[in-house]
């Protein structure tokens, strides 16, 4: 638990250049996809760890998962929205490649009508905002951080 | 045992508290009194349009938002409402005339008029919306300065001419020379942008019904505008929400009073043709 408290810095670091592809990830434009939608080659060299994922994913500005999710898991938040399907027991459902393979870019995975943002994908709407452009949404250790919780969620 | 009255009301609001998480799917069956005036809150889709049945956005807001809108001595928009009639018949500009000049009593010359917008006007080759229209006036028959889109005169102008037109239902003109610009603000309406990659149809027309976090997604219908919105404390037009809303999927708004939102906003009036207008409504 202490180790964490060294780490803040590095968090607080990682939190201000989100979207930017630090050296040791892997850039959107070089995943390796297997049958064309799945990922199982982790984004980075570091195990995502399920706490920070747990964050990114009720973080507004983040994963902001619980705008359309709801999460059981997560009960101290108010109000899961019912856009998209509930994830309670989604890491029983798919392993993960697939889990991968859904938040990278759900269009690419599963459906391409699909309203979920592609999280780690530059294939994004025309016009974007200039602050957020040539950006994924989260960086690609935040989404490996994701996927380690949603792991969890059995 | 007796059970314990105090109980009850806390049961209640935990109960209360529930609800989003149950799914509150589609619109409330309340409805919109104003002034012993029923105001019809849904209808049947137009015929060929994406939407079988057109709701107005008051159905999906709380019951206390809700309220307010069904008392004009309630309804924070009638402050600028109020000033707005005092403006209708002050004399301004070069010319030395006011509204009421050329328009006298604007319960009679401004009926239907909000319901019709925007409208085509062939001077112009492009159509008008309220506040363009009003602007118009402003500058060529009265020789005054034109309003800021979002000023506090133009959003009291634009909610007391609507308010004329309350009650009456949409009927845009979608034919002729407007065909085009439905056309431009149908594709504007689908196009995904944006780093969240959304439409305005992902929301507003497969989703509506439902919570995203703790907003109940209405079907975006602009039947109530000028609105008063909590949010923002005040009047805001047509073009402040969908710049807002494209701001939110992060893409780059076009500007208020463009022709792309100008043909956003034909092509969104002419979803909702059918519903009353509620000018000046209030929303969360």
């Amino acid at each position: 638990m202490f180790k964490r408290h060294a780490m803040l810095p590095v968090i607080v670091l990682a939190l201000c250049t989100a979207g930017a592809v630090s050296a040791g990830d892997i850039a959107p434009a070089d995943i390796e996809y297997k049958d064309g939608r799945w990922i199982e080659q982790p984004l980075t060299d570091v195990a995502g760890d399920p706490a920070a994922g747990r964050k990114v994913f009720v973080n507004r500005k983040l994963g902001n998962c619980l705008a359309c999710h709801v999460n059981s898991e997560i009960p101290e938040q108010p109000f899961h929205g019912e856009i998209g399907p509930s994830l309670d027991g989604v890491g029983g459902r798919y392993d993960m490649p697939m889990l991968r393979g859904m938040v990278v870019n759900m269009k690419n995975a599963l459906n391409p009508e699909s309203l979920m943002p592609g999280f780690y994908s530059l294939d994004n709407g025309s016009r974007t905002l200039e602050k957020f452009a040539g950006k994924t949404i989260l960086s690609a250790q935040q989404v490996e951080d994701v996927l380690a919780y949603l792991q969890t969620l059995k | 045992m007796t059970q314990n009255p105090l109980r009850v009301p806390a049961l209640i609001a935990g109960l209360a508290l529930l609800l989003p998480l149950a799914g509150q799917a589609g619109p409330d069956e309340n409805v919109l009194t104003i002034e012993d005036q029923t105001i019809g809150t849904d209808v049947p889709g137009p015929e060929g349009g994406p939407l079988d049945h057109l709701y107005s956005g008051w159905r999906f807001r709380t019951a206390e938002t809700q309220s307010l809108q069904t008392d004009d001595f309630e309804n924070p928009a009638f402050t600028a409402v109020d000033q707005a009639e005092e403006l209708w018949s002050t004399v301004d500009g070069a010319a030395e005339k006011s509204c009421e000049s050329c328009h006298d009593d604007a319960a009679t010359s401004m009926k239907g008029v909000r319901a019709a917008m925007p409208k085509w006007n062939a001077e112009l080759g492009k159509p008008h919306t309220l506040e363009t229209q009003v602007n118009q006036c402003r500058t060529d028959r009265m020789q005054a300065d034109p309003w800021k889109w979002e000023s506090g005169q133009m959003l009291g102008m634009t909610a007391y001419i609507g308010l004329q037109s309350r009650g009456m239902p949409v009927a845009v003109q979608t034919d002729g020379p407007m065909e085009s610009w439905i056309a431009k603000g149908k594709e504007i309406y689908y196009e995904r942008v944006g780093q969240l990659d959304m439409a305005c149809s992902n929301c507003h027309e497969a989703n509506y019904g439902k919570m995203i976090r703790a907003d109940h997604l209405s079907q975006g219908q602009i039947n109530g505008f000028p609105v008063y919105r909590l949010k923002w404390a005040g009047l805001g037009s047509i073009h402040r929400r969908f710049k807002g809303c494209m701001s939110n999927i992060r893409a780059e708004p076009y500007k208020v009073g463009s022709d792309e939102f100008i043909a956003l906003e034909a092509y969104v009036a002419s979803r909702g043709a059918g519903l009353s207008v509620e000018t000046p409504s209030v929303r969360n």
